[in-house]
């Protein structure tokens, strides 16, 4: 059967289906099991209104429990056995996440992910508020929201190939073809070379760490100068302290960052294969998915920064605050909630990232990242014990994502 | 994941994120801050410049020849560019002229016909490409020479066998005017697809212009529906009647083809859109109208499930697909992708349903209407902006996707291939052949460019009702 005829089929019998199902079961309960007609008319309504809600849920909750709540129990039970040769499963406990800890492909790939976590969901949010704020007042900024929201259309397969083309190397003496390298030919270790790719990284990695500072010590200032009538409880001091200790672990790579960057010497004239540099590549990678999801935390964050009231920010102005004043200190912090939901966003798509380490680089040169981890195993080493495993880490790091919507979503219905 | 209220009833704001806001209130810009204002919009542009720039390259690139690609970066293709060609001359053995006295000649233009090239430099041999200028003659021993004159007509002059074989090669560096073609989607499409589709469209879009603007004076209200109706009628009429393809392009391989893909992705992604729409709006109607215990548990449940990871889904669906003999194919992928589509359409649909005003449904219910009847003909055309919503997350999501195709479709014959996948085959065995994975790319993101384009506004509704995937 031709698959396209086969797919209008699918459709009919589908929505058909559904509504038939729908239809002819509220039909049923009315007419022949709960009849709102005769003696028990008033006590019929009554039981038929509530198993109705049920009637309108079961297909979705069928579709749920089989494809996403069956699954997870699955995978746990899968990465707690093995596969016995010839079929069936044994149990072997903890044995596959000990496996998993022995290989350093599954700690590189933890290393990626963990710099995806840092790097992506940052440079989306700040690129997209960015955007947001100097597009929100100008004649031409709808269509500027448009371009900048494109990318948002494309898949991950088609971006990696995007991509591809501007990091494309040809051997030297031949003309790039590939913007990364055609500019990189342009740098001949003169002044404009220091001045770009010593001075401004160095200012750029000393702002991170004043940012970093700053929110280090806004943690910890209230710890170490006991204010009157605010006691400190033992859940918010964890947070604190976990907060400093990344802090601090981002310091730490500042400072030997721009140690690096001083010794560096860059090698001039010489085209690049930006792909295969070891840690690099990650950043090129990277890109890619910050040139997609920018898009979005501008979009949600507009949508935040106009539901900002306007007195407020006309009051800050007739005090005498500066554009950027009144960026920072008023708008930033009125949008505060949004900025965190845009980025636990974020943080989810970084989490389940597959397409593009997969197109690009499959995990090679140092670039693996979980979900590609998890893929190679499941499908190319046939490896389901493992496999199941590294999907758990994965849920793990979700979980906490998981628990906050939750919560969020609960608080908000009462 | 939004869970932060944006609901877009409640939010005005929401409605047009995308429309520049029209206050007279400036931040303060005004007067002597002329100089931030510019800056700003400097930055703008550069930002949008930025952003654009990598697809640009690529929708370029597919316009380009390989000779073109391989010699010169896309973005000098907007402009003449010098360039080292190799050229062969005509083959001797079909066109030489025989001059008398054992003397023949080869004539003809290094260039195709009406190309407005001009040649600098130009030479017979690689180790010296540009040893000659225009008009000189090249020695090429025993009497055999070679004359390249201004518009590049050559003559190619020695005995019986010396013009004989294969044609002279011919290195010419050369000003080269910016020239396109259609070839690359030729050889991905098939032989003049492009090229029909884009006439179609043009009298699909002029029919439906005509229809329009009829329509507006004969049965005003209707004018769109008449336009875009009769627009796609006759575009759907011409390819139907005309067909698209003419065969295949000399030298194509198979597996360069993206038709076949192309369908398959459809075939995946209509029915995967449809089917979730239908079951969570009935599904979302209960959770936002209907009193029953455990309903708050429920959407906890619900909301819950929009963060789950379907990697987690992968490998027991897998097996149960394989256990109750649906295996790899089309069922199996719908399936997932309304499985994994429920979460999100239930919570959008649902807090789009909630907002509703709440008297037209008890007035509908005084009146005598059942449930079913309130769903069919109150709340589903109510919440036509909602499902629209949801219609382009999940269109988008299906058509882009790679993983759960290769996990649920693409079997061991890989005749069920999607474009995604095709795509990272073609990274593999054609990565240097960026003519054709710039056009297959570019074949693969132009529907839902289009979708993005049209239905913009609905895509930033639903974004800003409650999350993404």
């Amino acid at each position: 059967m031709n698959p396209a005829f086969q797919g209008l089929l699918t459709i009919l019998i589908g929505v058909g289906g559904c509504l038939g199902y729908f239809y002819f079961s509220n039909l049923l309960l009315d007419r022949v099991i709960f009849p709102g007609r005769g003696a028990n008319a008033g006590r019929n309504i009554n039981r038929a209104n509530m198993v109705r809600p049920w009637l309108f849920l079961f297909p979705a909750i069928f579709a749920l429990g089989l494809y996403l709540a069956y699954p997870v129990l699955e995978t746990l039970r899968l990465s707690l056995t093995e596969r016995i040769p010839g079929g069936g499963l044994r149990w072997v406990g903890f044995d596959n996440y000990i496996q998993m800890a022995s290989e350093s492909k599954f700690w590189e790939a933890m290393r990626n992910n963990m710099m995806w976590l840092v790097v992506v969901p940052a440079a989306s949010t700040a690129f997209g508020l960015l955007a947001a704020q100097l597009t929100d007042r100008i004649s031409w900024g709808s269509v500027a929201k448009s371009l900048v929201f494109m990318p948002m259309a494309i898949s991950f397969v088609g971006a990696s190939v995007i991509f591809k083309l501007v990091y494309d190397t040809r051997p030297a003496g031949q003309e790039q073809i590939g913007v990364l390298n055609a500019l990189w030919l342009q740098f001949d270790g003169g002044l404009g070379s220091i001045l770009l790719l010593k001075i401004v990284p160095a200012l750029l990695v000393l702002a991170f760490a004043a940012a970093t500072l700053l929110v280090g010590w806004r943690l910890l200032e209230p710890m170490i100068r006991s204010q009157p009538g605010r006691k400190l409880t033992a859940g918010p001091v964890v947070l604190r302290i976990l907060g400093l200790l990344v802090a601090a672990f981002l310091l730490w790579h500042c400072v030997t960052g721009l140690i690096a960057l001083a010794t560096y010497r860059y090698n001039y004239g010489a085209p690049q294969t930006w792909l295969t540099i070891p840690f690099w590549n990650n950043f090129f990678l990277m890109i890619v998915l910050v040139w997609i999801q920018t898009g979005f935390a501008m979009v949600i964050l507009s949508a935040a920064l106009r539901g900002i009231p306007e007195e407020t920010v006309e009051a800050a102005i007739v005090d005498g605050a500066n554009p950027f004043q009144i960026f920072f200190s008023i708008k930033v912090p009125q949008i505060m909630g949004t900025i965190v939901v845009v980025w636990t966003t974020i943080t989810l798509v970084v989490l389940k990232v597959f397409d593009i380490v997969f197109a690009m680089t499959n995990g090679q040169w140092e670039t693996q990242v979980l979900a590609n981890y998890m893929y190679d195993k499941l499908f190319r080493s046939n490896d389901w014990g493992v496999g199941s495993a590294s999907a758990m880490v994965i849920m793990l790091l979700v979980t906490p994502i998981l628990v906050w919507n939750v919560y969020n979503a609960r608080k908000e219905m009462r | 994941m939004a869970t932060e209220t944006l609901d877009p009833t409640a939010d005005p704001a929401a409605e047009d994120v995308l429309k520049p806001k029209a206050v007279s209130n400036d931040d303060g810009m005004a007067g002597e801050k002329a100089g931030l204002t510019w800056a700003v919009h400097l930055s703008v542009l550069l930002l949008v410049l930025l952003w654009i720039f990598p697809t640009v390259g690529l929708l370029i690139s597919s316009f380009r020849t390989a000779d073109q690609i391989a010699t010169t970066g896309w973005w000098k293709a907007l402009f003449p560019s010098e360039q080292s060609l190799v050229i062969r001359t005509d083959d001797p053995d079909d066109v030489r002229i025989d001059q008398g006295n054992g003397v023949y000649t080869v004539e003809g233009n290094v260039f195709a016909a009406g190309s407005e090239s001009t040649i600098r430099a130009w030479g017979v041999s690689t180790l010296d490409v540009s040893a000659y200028e225009l008009g000189e003659t090249a020695d090429l021993g025993d009497g055999e020479t070679l004359t390249l004159v201004e518009g590049g007509d050559y003559v190619w002059q020695g005995n019986d066998e010396q013009i004989s074989g294969n044609g002279q090669r011919i290195f010419v560096t050369a000003t080269v005017p910016p020239e396109f073609t259609l070839r690359n989607y030729d050889t991905v499409l098939g032989r003049n697809v492009l090229l029909n589709l884009i006439i179609y469209a043009a009298g699909g879009a002029a029919v439906g212009f005509a229809a329009f603007y009829g329509a507006r004076s004969v049965m005003p209200g209707r004018e769109k529906l008449a336009g875009w109706g009769l627009g796609l009628v006759v575009f759907f009429g011409c390819v139907w009647i005309f067909g698209l393809s003419s065969g295949t392009v000399a030298g194509a391989q198979t597996t360069d083809s993206m038709a076949g893909a192309f369908f398959n992705t459809m075939t995946v992604t209509i029915p995967a859109t449809v089917i979730p729409i239908v079951i969570a709006a009935f599904a979302a109607y209960a959770l936002a109208w209907m009193d029953f215990p455990g309903r708050a548990l429920l959407i906890a449940f619900i909301v819950g499930l929009l963060v789950v990871p379907l990697q987690l889904a992968l490998i027991p669906l897998l097996r149960l697909h394989l256990e109750i003999g649906i295996g790899k194919g089309y069922l199996g992928v719908w399936l997932a992708h309304t499985g994994f589509g429920l979460p999100l359409a239930v919570y959008l649909l649902r807090n789009y349903m909630v907002g509703l005003p709440r008297d037209i449904i008890e007035n509908a219910k005084v009146d005598g209407a059942t449930d079913f009847q309130i769903f069919v003909r109150i709340i589903l055309p109510l919440s036509f902006p909602a499902l629209a919503s949801f219609a382009i997350f999940q269109f988008l999501w299906t058509w882009n996707d790679l993983l759960v195709a290769k996990v649920f479709l693409i079997d061991a014959t890989g005749s069920t291939t999607v474009m995604t996948n095709q795509i990272v085959e073609l990274l593999g065995t054609r990565g240097g052949n960026w003519e054709i994975l710039a056009t297959a790319a570019f074949v693969s993101i132009a529907v839902p460019l289009v979708v993005f384009f049209a239905m913009q506004k609905y895509l930033v509704r639903g974004l800003l009702a409650g999350s993404v995937k």
